[in-house]
């Protein structure tokens, strides 16, 4: 068999064809995942600018509007927002945290951590609306206290418990073992390891993962709906059976015509809202891009 | 089927930095020619341009010449797939597909080719095999995973898949350094048998290796940490060995440094 | 030198208990949770169930008003499969496609940007999704749809559903969309671990790079996109907002096949109802599909893991 060019001309046409078809198909797939993300995007901010630009929607409530009725702003749904999102928060990443400090430091490799890790698993799948539907058989149905905006917090800390405790333990993994043994051998008792070497070695890692945590329920609708009523005026008390929040704001305001004030305000508050969270999740990555360059 | 290589005056980049310069020497076919020299000295990387594998790195390319029977690897209109069907290559680690069975294994540049003929494809896994020093060994557990057979085992089921496609060449990349004795020995005797039909250039750490189964041996050495590889001296095994021509070659080979 | 007795006590201190205390209790508050999530859901739904007076797994009635109590998931259990079914054939390819690209076609900077990008998507949350895919979405879709109608309406998968653009095919395609990125990220994960052994051993017989993908790299990765694939369609079948958003309600009862169909899934039905528990006995309805759904999601979930683990070994 002699050499010639054409045997080291590119392979067969099939398998050169096949070759460039699924080289196509990959990029393709690509584009076909890319383009929703644009085209959410660039039309939220295109509707919803005109109407976070203007002062008073940061600083007025719905009060005494209705969608037909211009004027007003967002105030009360961000402020809801945001206070479901601290409440929830204070109690979801203590628990968060100290599950996965049980975990790793505590019961590592026996049965105890399997038995957890895997109601941990299953807390994880569990679905929004189904997390709220338990909150509401505890406290309405069973304690007959009314809904409430603490009602709502805890069905989310449900959502977010799960996410923190297990990226937690991922930062508390990443600690080396030496440096756990070179507190003991000063002498610190375990829990001073923890709470002053090994905590503070995983920070940034354990506050992005709190801080995407808190990214993913400030979005979550579900539990808002079932468990506090959307208001348009701003309340300001946790146990208010009334609040407002972003998502209820967006989603009371969904079938208001185009033509009506209301319809620019859903899309405001959509962009405020994708503004929050995309905002958080970019300083979660800053926060994770900033420690890894430090200990380069 | 076993082709001369020459090549002239190659140099191989990684991105901007020169690893490898001016490296110009022959191959005779149904020799075994041994690549030897200190680590990083770019023996590897040479072995890897003879089938244009160092192209799977982002950002490495090579100039110059390298010659199948007159024909050059890298002319314009040459792909690297089809000059890898025509070099086969055989690597440090034992590398079989874990998701084949023996037998898948030493079909798959076949089928890749587009043989499916049943009676084709198990004349050439039997010869194949007996070709490798393997076939006894497996010839009852074929449909057995790649995987199950021992690492001597496996890096002759590795070289059994590379002489079925009846390559012009074969080049190996460290073949034993990740074997016991035992199965070193083996796979030199191999080397022995192939070169018979085969072209064979290796690359290896163990100069008594070399030493042992080669017809040629090229020594490659860095003049300086930074500086390229370069090829020092090629020629026959014995006069490396016994009188070298360069005075590096004979300080490598008494051990003096690497 | 004197000999001392050395004792080595046993020194607990006290920081130590608590902190070890506060640890189990965070520990044993999580598994209550999960036990207690399915003890309530189970205890309260049951009245309703008991008084349910049509099967409640086949039916497709739903009257839970005063007095009458006919509930029955049959064409709840119909929407949610079909809804994620199709979101998941629409996302693992795609999926499959984006982690193939940025492991093996563009490496580097510019792959990761992409797979940075792609998981950006994950971030968007899912009221917007609804918003999106009731309002820009669908209509940008509708011609598309009339037209499939025209060609296909024969096949009963394609035939007549309901008039808007609100139904199952649009809320499937933003499932396939909001799924996308968990599936493409494991998927990454999983593409950029194999073997550079297997790859290289793939090249050097002289494949191209599509065939060294078939051999070396999806056989590698082959179990871990499934496990990623049924973690997607666990969150697409407990994916409520969005669905609830986009999906008409529909007043027929009984099945409607077709992907135009509007309808209700699990999740979408009770957060349509959520102002209305004020019976108990209603309430329990809900409950039940709630239940029905926890049970859905955790045998997927489960599957996942077992897919997962069954490669480490």
């Amino acid at each position: 068999m002699s050499v010639t060019t054409t045997t080291l001309a590119a392979p067969r046409g099939g398998r050169r064809a096949k070759d460039a078809l699924v080289r196509a198909l990959v990029y393709l797939s690509a584009i076909l995942a890319i383009v929703p993300l644009v085209w959410i995007l660039v039309s939220i901010v295109a509707q919803g600018l005109p109407a976070i630009l203007s002062a008073s929607w940061w600083t007025q409530d719905l009060a005494g509007t209705t969608d037909r009725r211009a004027g007003g702003g967002a105030l009360h749904a961000i402020i809801g927002t945001l206070e479901i999102g601290l409440v929830t928060a204070v109690v979801a990443v203590p628990i968060a945290v100290m599950g996965a400090i049980f975990l790793i430091e505590y019961a590592r490799g026996t049965k105890w951590a399997r038995v957890v890790s895997f109601m941990v698993d299953i807390l994880s799948g569990v679905p929004s609306i189904v997390a709220a539907l338990f909150i509401y058989t505890l406290m309405i149905t069973l304690l007959g206290l009314g809904r409430s905006a603490i009602a709502a917090s805890l069905a989310l800390v449900l959502l977010m418990l799960p996410t923190v405790l297990r990226s937690t333990e991922e930062m508390l993994k990443l600690v080396p073992d030496s440096l756990r043994e070179a507190s003991y051998a000063l002498g610190l008792p375990k829990w001073k390891t923890v709470v002053q070497v090994v905590i503070p070695t995983a920070f940034s890692g354990i506050a992005t993962g709190v801080i995407l945590g808190l990214a993913r329920v400030m979005g979550e609708t579900a539990p808002l709906l079932i468990l506090v009523a959307y208001a348009r005026n701003l309340y300001l008390s946790p146990s208010t059976s009334n609040m407002g929040t972003l998502p209820t704001m967006i989603n009371s305001g969904r079938n208001v015509a185009e033509t009506l004030p209301g319809y620019e305000r859903v899309w405001g508050a959509a962009l405020t809202l994708i503004l929050l969270v995309m905002g958080l999740n970019l300083l979660a990555r800053g926060i994770a891009r900033a420690s890894r360059l430090k200990d380069r | 089927m076993a082709k001369r290589i020459e090549v002239e005056n190659l140099d191989v980049y990684y991105g901007s930095f020169k690893a490898v310069a001016g490296v110009s020497l022959v191959v005779e076919p149904r020799t075994v020619t041994a690549f030897i020299g200190p680590s990083g000295c770019g023996k590897s990387t040479v072995l890897r341009t003879l089938n244009r594998m160092h192209e799977v790195i982002p950002g490495a390319y090579a100039t110059g010449k390298v010659e199948l029977d007159g024909v050059d690897l890298y002319g314009p209109g040459v792909d690297p797939v089809a000059v890898r069907r025509l070099v086969g290559m055989v690597f440090q680690r034992p590398n079989p597909f874990p998701s084949m069975s023996i037998y898948d294994n030493v079909a798959a540049g076949l089928k890749l080719n587009g043989n499916r003929n049943k009676k084709v494809l198990d004349e050439t896994v039997e010869r194949s095999l007996t070709s490798a020093n393997l076939w006894n060994e497996v010839k009852d557990r074929l449909n057995k995973a790649g995987t199950s057979l021992s690492g001597g085992q496996q890096q002759r089921l590795c070289i059994a898949r590379a002489i079925a496609v009846k390559p012009d060449v074969i080049l190996m990349d460290e073949p034993c350094s990740a074997l016991d004795p035992i199965s070193t020995l083996a796979i030199e005797d191999l080397i022995g048998e192939l070169k018979e039909q085969y072209t064979v250039v290796i690359v290896t750490h163990n100069m008594q290796q070399a030493s042992r189964v080669s017809d040629r041996t090229a020594f490659f050495n860095l003049e300086a940490q930074g500086r390229p590889g370069q090829l020092v001296e090629i020629d026959d095994t014995e006069t490396i060995f016994a009188n070298p021509a360069k005075k590096a070659t004979e300080d490598y080979i008494t051990g003096r440094f690497g | 030198m004197s000999t001392t007795q050395i004792h080595f006590a046993n020194i607990k201190h006290g920081g130590d208990r608590s902190f070890r205390a506060g640890a189990i209790a965070a520990a044993v508050i999580v598994v209550l949770l999960v036990l207690f999530v399915g003890i309530f859901l189970a205890v309260i739904a049951t009245p309703s169930l008991r008084r349910d007076t049509v099967n409640f797994f086949t039916s497709t009635e739903w009257n839970v008003g005063t007095g009458t109590l006919q509930f029955g998931i049959a064409g709840l259990l119909w929407t949610t499969a079909l809804t994620a079914v199709v979101a998941m054939l629409l996302a693992v390819p795609v999926a499959v496609g984006t982690a193939l690209l940025v492991t093996q076609y563009v490496p580097g900077r510019v792959g990761s940007t992409i797979g940075f990008v792609i998981d950006l998507l994950a971030a968007v949350p899912s009221i917007i999704f609804g918003l999106w895919g009731l309002k820009l979405l669908g209509p940008f879709l509708g011609p598309f749809y009339a037209w499939l109608q025209h060609v296909l309406g024969w096949i009963p998968l394609f035939s007549k559903g309901v008039e808007s653009t609100g139904n199952v095919l649009t809320a499937s395609i933003v499932l396939a969309i909001m799924v996308l990125p968990i599936v493409s990220a494991i998927s990454r994960d999983v593409f950029a671990q194999t073997p550079r052994d297997h790859i290289e051993a793939a090249l050097a017989l002289g494949s191209t790079k599509w065939e060294m993908i078939r051999i070396a790299v999806i056989p590698y990765g082959r179990s871990g996109v499934i496990a990623a694939s049924m973690l997607g369609l666990g969150r697409a079948l407990g994916e409520t907002i969005a669905v609830m958003i986009i999906l008409s309600q529909t007043n027929t009862p009984g099945i409607n096949v077709s992907l135009f169909a509007g309808g209700e899934t699990f999740a979408s039905k009770i957060a349509n109802n959520a102002q209305e528990f004020d019976s108990p006995a209603k309430t329990g309805a809900y409950i039940a599909a709630g239940l029905v759904l926890f049970v859905l999601t955790f045998a997927v979930n489960a599957i996942s893991r077992v897919v997962a683990d069954r490669k480490v070994r």
